[in-house]
């Protein structure tokens, strides 16, 4: 991804470019004025700083000193703010559990098709 | 993050995807606001008025911010010039929000002439 020189590496730390890809990728989006293209990365990254202290505060990896994907996917659940999240930070569960439910789907009649083969479960 | 705090690999990832999630709500949003002013290149205030309605209120004075120094920035490499006394002067105007809103619409009018979407200097 191409870097900007001198200012924009000091007032945001995202690279423009990849950001201006991703905007430019939703359908509707004609032109993007340079203002809003730097608005969009500078909230992007208050938004993940946002994401990230927020999960922290509210997640059990803090007892560990850690923040976990379980953190984050917990914050996507349970605050509406970041419910748009929920679909790509899904919960995870053990291989086992999900394997019953598919055994019980199945004898409800339905075949249940997974997104996820997750194995792990974080603390 | 407070210090030392690790960060797992699929914490990382995760975040990562977020982000984009994030601009491409941000955009479509923004998107939405521009196609009610019949306009077909998104603006600064699109941007902020996305934030609103997305409900991140809280980002909008700190954007805002930014954005006058990002400006100034972009002008000073143009004329190369340094304007320290406007530091001074945005602090004020944080104070009066309203004021800056109508101001920033003017801006934006005359800057979306002159800045399309190069953002390669």
């Amino acid at each position: 991804a191409a870097r900007l020189s001198g200012g924009e590496n000091r007032l945001v730390s995202l690279p423009l470019s990849r950001i201006r890809v991703i905007m430019k990728s939703s359908p509707e989006v004609s032109s993007i004025n340079q203002d809003a293209l730097f608005l969009t990365a500078k909230a992007t990254e208050l938004f993940v700083q946002y994401l990230a202290t927020y999960s922290y505060k509210h997640g059990r990896g803090k007892e560990k000193n850690a923040l976990t994907y379980s953190d984050l996917s917990h914050t996507a659940e349970e605050c509406e703010t970041f419910q748009f999240l929920t679909d790509i930070l899904p919960k995870k569960i053990l291989a086992s559990k999900y394997l019953k439910m598919l055994e019980k789907e199945k004898q409800d009649g339905e075949v249940g098709e997974g997104d996820e083969d997750e194995e792990e479960e974080d603390e | 993050l407070p210090d030392g705090v690790n960060i797992s690999k699929e914490a990382r990832s995760a975040i990562s995807r977020a982000a984009s999630v994030f601009v491409l709500y941000a955009t479509s949003c923004a998107n939405n606001f521009a196609m009610k002013g019949k306009r077909k290149t998104l603006n600064a205030g699109d941007v902020l008025s996305a934030m609103e309605e997305m409900e991140f209120q809280r980002f909008v004075a700190p954007l805002k911010e930014s954005l006058e120094v990002y400006r100034r920035e972009q002008r000073g490499k143009k004329e190369a010039r340094k304007d320290k006394d406007k530091k001074t002067d945005s602090e004020e105007q944080d104070k009066s929000r309203e004021e800056e809103n109508e101001d920033e619409d003017e801006r934006m009018e005359e800057e979306e002439q002159n800045d399309e979407e190069e953002v390669d200097n």
